[in-house]
């Protein structure tokens, strides 16, 4: 098809402004940059065949702003508009807004965003489908014998959860029947007091997770699958280092993991790019559907790599109405891929952020690197978003390859003017249980603390994290 | 009377109160002591306290609420108790 009558405006900022714009540009599209006043210098303002900005320095007030973003793609004659990830990108009333005011919103629809979007309709849309859920009680339990009955289907370890708790508050765990004899009437009165409701519910816990998700791509008639992402070192519930494909999945589990969200992406008539996020337990072998998140996301490239599909290329085709022309055949998994985040943090106090000026820009060079990046030499980082300052993307045919021209690529990396989170990237690719892939959504929290000392980067001067 | 700047030592936003609902933290012309918190520093999506670290009274803001600061900008003035 040619695009050559599009013009697709970015609410978006940062890196992924700077990925959209590349994909956009070699698919012939124009591209519109919005940006708020704080990002004019910025590189997505200043790769964009147009730019206009649209509001102050902070976010609520400028990349969050539906109306502002509406105004300018008016104003721009953009005919669709990408949303990127975080800001407006899972925002269901945003999306249907945006095709209100005729224009192609580079996405699912609305109705898809909202029904994924909420975490109950989620779980029952992915059942129907025949993707299995974390196993718990159907609604809530009132009595111990119910609480018994329903232990035989959930299985232990098991969590009792308050119905009106969340944020991880008003759980008890229970690793057999004389402990949930024990726990069930605590956790009912523990509730009651809490949040005035006794109402509680069980759910399998599922002690040593790991958080491994598929990648789908529809044009809203098929979807396929794109193979699956290994996203398990967290900090604070965000990830830090991710790999394609899972070094923990056997040939037969990925084959059925990957079918099950191909399947439940059919279901949907999904169009775009999407995540479907699972746990995975090794010691069973099972996967639990958790939830989806509908655009793209952060760690895609890893995906890219092993599998040579540009799916932010194809997110703007099918949503400009090309039809997908790969079939899931066509998807094969070549070598191995890794993604270290590099934020401005400073990861020996604590993560604090390090915002400034960059002095000095060196990325590294050779077979398999790829960088996703908005710096340049002299860019002043603005405190105002978040502090995701470069993805490195390593690509290699084996897992060992890639760690090995990861610890290369970082030696040649240097960034300099801010404080980064590069030394804990060089520590976790020498480390033995994360080289034997030995690890767990909690093992960076428990990993962290006992490996300060590792995370001083000796070179800098310490006055450089106070500016 | 001698007077004293509190300074922010970061980049960021400037917010007076805990969360949008909130009671201010302290208001001109309250006393403050050392440990007394006056403000937030958002810096990337993370929050900081801003600590009198005097005695006395806080006789002015120099920053509204909700506005950016640089390192160094002078957020609010402090009599100092003699």
């Amino acid at each position: 098809m040619n695009f050559s009558d599009h013009r697709l405006l970015i609410a978006n900022r940062g890196e992924i402004a700077v990925r959209i714009i590349h994909a956009a540009q070699a698919l012939g599209i124009r591209t519109l940059a919005v940006c708020s006043e704080a990002d004019k210098l910025s590189l997505p303002a200043m790769l964009a065949d147009e730019v206009m900005v649209i509001g102050p320095a902070r976010a609520d007030q400028s990349y969050l702003r539906a109306e502002l973003i509406l105004e300018a793609a008016k104003q721009m004659n953009a005919t669709a508009i990408h949303p990127g990830y975080g800001f407006l990108s899972e925002n269901a009333d945003f999306a249907q807004a945006v095709v209100d005011a005729g224009l192609i919103f580079v996405g699912p629809d609305a109705n898809t965003i909202r029904q994924m979007g909420d975490k109950a309709c989620a779980r029952t849309t992915a059942q129907a489908a025949g993707v299995p859920v974390v196993p718990g009680s159907d609604g809530e339990i009132d009595s111990l014998e119910d609480a018994i009955a329903a232990a035989q289907t959930v299985g232990f370890p098991l969590l009792i959860k308050a119905s009106a708790g969340g944020g991880g508050r008003g759980i008890r765990i229970a690793r057999d029947a004389n402990e949930l004899a024990k726990e069930f009437i605590i956790a009912q009165s523990e509730a009651k007091a809490a949040f005035g409701s006794g109402a509680v519910y069980l759910e399998r816990f599922i002690e040593k997770a790991r958080h491994i998700e598929v990648q789908i791509l529809g044009d809203g008639e098929h979807a396929i699958h794109l193979y699956e992402r290994e996203c398990s070192l967290q900090r604070r519930r965000q990830k830090v280092f991710e790999e394609a494909p899972s070094p923990a999945l056997s040939a037969t589990i990925r084959e059925q993991l990957c079918q099950k969200a191909a399947k439940l992406a059919q279901a949907l008539h999904y169009k775009g790019a999407g995540t479907l996020e699972f746990l995975y337990d090794d010691a069973t072998e099972a996967f639990f559907f958790i939830e989806m998140n509908t655009r793209i996301q952060v760690e895609h490239p890893v995906t890219e790599a092993i599998t040579g599909v540009d799916l932010v290329q194809w997110m703007i085709k099918v949503a400009l109405g090309e039809p997908l022309s790969i079939q899931q055949d066509d998807i094969t998994i070549n070598g191995s891929a890794i993604e270290m985040r590099i934020n401005a943090e400073n990861p020996a106090k604590g993560f604090f952020p390090s915002p400034g000026r960059l002095t000095y820009l060196q990325w590294p060079l050779g077979e398999g690197i790829r960088i996703d990046t908005h710096l340049f030499d002299g860019y002043l980082i603005p405190p105002y978003y978040d502090s995701l300052l470069a993805k490195i993307i390593i690509h290699g045919q084996t897992r060992q390859q890639a760690f090995e021209r990861a610890i290369t690529a970082l030696n040649e990396t240097q960034i300099e003017g801010v404080l980064t989170t590069m030394p804990l990237h060089k520590a976790l690719l020498q480390d033995p249980a994360i080289k034997a892939a030995d690890f767990d959504t909690g093992t960076l929290e428990v990993w962290l603390p006992e490996n300060l000392h590792k995370l001083i980067e000796k070179e800098k001067d310490d006055a450089l994290t106070t500016h | 009377m001698a007077t004293l700047d509190i300074i922010s030592p970061l980049p960021g936003v400037f917010y007076r109160r805990p969360s949008p609902e909130s009671e201010a933290f302290v208001n001109e012309g309250d006393q403050v002591e050392n440990t007394t918190v006056i403000g937030l520093i958002e810096v990337m999506k993370q929050f900081s306290d801003l600590t009198a670290d005097a005695q006395g009274t806080l006789i002015r803001f120099c920053v509204d609420d909700s506005e950016p600061v640089e390192p160094g900008q002078v957020v609010a003035i402090i009599e100092i108790q003699e």
